[in-house]
């Protein structure tokens, strides 16, 4: 019996496998996704780090075979600005939550986009938090029920699309789980991409998630991703709703802005130049 | 459903359609059921087995139609499943 | 053409507090700095805004102080000697990533130029009342080090030396500045280049493939990969195994790690503490005292002296770990203790704690003004009788 090994084995890190999500849990196949895009754009993964924060999917750090941090809550995408910007050379990757990265970390997300820092964030959206038993978020849709909204959501969720084009992200997209190939194309150009670059990808979480809110099965919620999308490329995003009828995905935004790091290095450079320019006087 | 030409391609004879042959690891299986409901010629079945943690696995059903879309390999989110291209045996 | 060499700028200066913090920490190799601006601490931000990039450093305003010391985290990851600079308030933000600094052991520095508080408190008035919170702000178990300039020099020299022990020990490392010597002016001796001892991580010796980011070498200090050299490796603010996988099932993983953490700083002690012994050889009564405080304690002892009493000055430099053996020594030898603090009772518990029978008399100070010199002296002639 021949050893059945997964051609993506040597993007994952050793003896982490099986991860620890559950049944339906669409992160994996994020993971899959991101690891299928490095392998596409043949990228040398030592020059790759990915970083997390804190949830379930906060996990996936520790699933790819990179350097990889696993942060406090959060605090993603402001470890990874210093890793960026201490190492240029480096392609820096946040994957993380809705949570993570909109509720306490949303301060650090709106500051990383309009500073135009290159790094790229995927969030994986699942609607609440999963990791501590399924309480509501910033997007969680307005009447779920959680354990923390057990009379229904009474808060408004964000649209996190058109937060990110608001705070100035160069590359902007939305896909779920189920558009694997759409969603693998998005990484990498994400990847080739200079800039603050933005992916959402709607992820089932039927456990904790569905369960609750009348989708009981990942293949439910998969089904409601499949019913409900429409893909509107380069449509506005302030109008890109989430509902049990309509999902709308596509790229949003995709434009070129000077980086925060060639301005930085610019500055750098006529600074020296300068103080080169006074000691020949 | 099959495509329906009103006359035949010039070229049917030289394109082949890819043929893929379907691996799972049975192990790492959570029975999400994702590959099964998505696969586009419905070729996998829930099997009768068990895995170790008391999971039905996948199993092909008729390994003949299997097209190599490779759609189960990427929407697997535990890495349980992937497909190759089947070993050409007449002039591919 | 050479290019300018900015990086020390050797000679004698006239230079604000904050100003040769900045300068030292140039001079030890910091080439990141994150921060958010702070009174009175700002000037150390301004320093390296304009300082850095002359050496080809970076300087970002992060959005607050909590991604400040995560971008300083950051870049000490990727290779690069990194600090921040805070007071009060924006140090209690810091607890929680100073926490993540300590598990995933991330040389850094942290400058804390202490002012008034609790909360607000007064941001242009002196004290020190974060000594406690510079060693149990943050939850859990764990070790730092900390040490209290009293002088601008000091400011200069300390932050360097901050440097070397955070390098060496793979932990933060605390300056613990006051309003006072943050924004006084003094000379300054900034010595040549090659004078100045730096010290850098120790990078691993064996191949990636063999490489456990958590294992410890002899003086239970890991070597430090950097990311981007073919590494791969794993940190985590979990509690984690040597290989940096989380184990938080796990007792024996904790009790490890935890003890590990702390140790690698108690074990290592007597390399880390430093104290100034100012005639204590035959003190019958003695001043044990850190910082701004200890300006005015030397003046006070050196008129004890002309007044007759033989009195002595324990000047602690080393706040954490807190120099036990030294104050139990001293203790053992005189009347009692004088502690001056400008608080209302922090590190004189630690020192009663060491001096165990030997009287302690408390001086807290609130408010603008540090102890004037009388002060102490008039209560090391009422202990000394």
């Amino acid at each position: 019996m021949s050893k059945e090994v997964h051609p993506f084995e040597k993007y994952l890190r050793g003896g982490m496998i099986p991860h620890i999500w559950c049944e339906g849990c669409g992160n994996g196949i994020i993971l899959n996704c991101f690891v299928h895009a490095i392998d596409d754009l043949k990228m040398n993964t030592d020059k790759i780090v990915v970083v997390s924060g804190i949830g379930c999917i906060g996990r996936l750090s520790g699933y790819t075979n990179t350097d990889s941090y696993h942060t406090t809550h959060g605090r993603a995408i402001a470890f990874a600005t210093g890793v960026k910007l201490a190492n240029p050379g480096l392609t820096v990757v946040v994957i993380s939550g809705d949570g993570d990265l909109f509720a306490i970390g949303g301060n650090h997300f709106i500051h990383a986009a309009r500073r135009n820092v290159d790094i790229k964030v995927i969030c994986a959206n699942n609607f609440n938090y999963g990791m501590t038993g399924g309480q509501y978020g910033p997007t969680t849709p307005l009447n779920a029920w959680t354990t923390t909204t057990p009379y229904g959501n009474i808060e408004h969720p964000f649209n996190l699309v058109h937060l990110a084009a608001a705070s100035g992200a160069v590359y902007v997209a939305r896909w779920t789980t189920l558009h694997v190939r759409r969603l693998v194309e998005s990484i990498k150009k994400m990847l080739q991409k200079e800039g603050f670059a933005f992916i959402e990808v709607i992820t089932p979480c039927p456990e904790i998630y569905g369960r609750r809110n009348k989708m009981a099965t990942g293949t439910e919620m998969m089904n409601w991703f499949k019913n409900a999308s429409d893909i509107q490329n380069n449509s506005d995003p302030a109008k890109a709703e989430i509902s049990s009828e309509r999902i709308v995905l596509g790229e949003f935004i995709d434009i070129e802005k000077p980086t925060y790091d060639h301005l930085l290095r610019d500055m750098i450079s006529k600074v020296q130049k300068k103080i080169e320019g006074s000691e020949q006087e | 459903m099959p495509m329906r030409m009103w006359r035949k391609p010039l070229d049917t004879e030289k394109v082949k359609v890819a043929q893929g042959e379907v691996h799972i690891i049975k192990s790492r299986c959570k029975g999400c059921n994702f590959c099964i409901e998505f696969c586009p010629k419905e070729m996998l079945e829930t099997s009768e087995e068990f895995n170790e943690r008391g999971v039905h696995p996948p199993k092909v059903k008729d390994k003949s139609v299997c097209a190599l879309c490779s759609f189960c390999e990427a929407v697997c989110p535990d890495f349980a499943i992937y497909s190759v291209q089947k070993e050409c045996k007449d002039g591919c | 053409m050479a290019q300018k060499d900015r990086t020390v700028l050797t000679g004698k200066h006239f230079m604000e507090g904050d100003v040769a913090c900045a300068e030292g920490a140039i001079a030890a190799g910091c080439r990141f700095f994150a921060g958010y601006p702070i009174t009175p601490a700002t000037e150390v931000a301004e320093r390296m805004a304009q300082r850095l990039p002359e050496v080809g450093g970076i300087y970002v305003q992060m959005e607050d102080e909590i991604s400040s010391l995560a971008a300083v985290i950051g870049a000490s990851y990727a290779g690069a000697k990194a600090m921040t600079a805070t007071s009060g308030p924006g140090f209690s933000l810091m607890q929680e990533n100073i926490g993540l600094a300590v598990i995933t052991e991330t040389p850094c520095v942290i400058v804390n130029v202490m002012r008034g508080g609790p909360s607000t408190g007064q941001p242009t008035k002196p004290a020190q009342q974060d000594v406690m919170q510079a060693k149990w702000g943050s939850h859990g178990d764990y070790e730092i080090i900390a040490l209290a300039p009293n002088s601008v020099q000091e400011m200069f020299d300390l932050t360097i030396e901050a440097f070397n022990l955070s390098e060496i020990y793979r932990v933060p490392v605390i300056v613990l500045g006051d309003e006072i010597v943050g924004h006084m002016w003094e000379r300054v001796t900034i010595p040549s280049k090659e004078a100045i001892k730096i010290v850098n991580r120790k990078k691993p010796q064996v191949p990636p493939e063999k490489y456990a980011p958590f294992k410890p070498d002899k003086d239970l200090v890991p070597p430090m990969a950097t990311f981007g050299q073919g590494y791969h490796f794993y940190a985590t603010g979990l509690t984690h195994d040597e290989t940096g996988r989380p184990r938080t099932d796990s007792a024996e993983a904790q009790r490890k790690l935890v003890q590990r953490l702390c140790d690698k700083i108690r074990k290592n002690e007597d390399k880390i503490v430093k104290v100034d012994r100012v005639m204590l050889e035959d003190a019958d009564v003695a001043v044990v005292s850190y910082g701004v405080t200890s300006r005015a304690a030397l003046s006070a002892v050196r008129k004890a002296r002309q007044e007759g009493i033989k009195a002595g000055l324990l000047r602690i430099v080393t706040v954490w770990p807190f120099p036990d053996k030294y104050v139990a020594k001293i203790a053992k030898q005189v009347k009692a203790l004088v502690v001056p603090e400008m608080n209302y009772g922090q590190l004189v518990r630690e020192v009663e704690r060491a001096a165990k029978e030997t009287p302690v008399k408390f001086l807290p100070k609130l408010g603008e003004e540090p102890h004037k010199p009388i002060e102490i002296l008039d209560a090391l002639r009422r202990v000394h009788k």
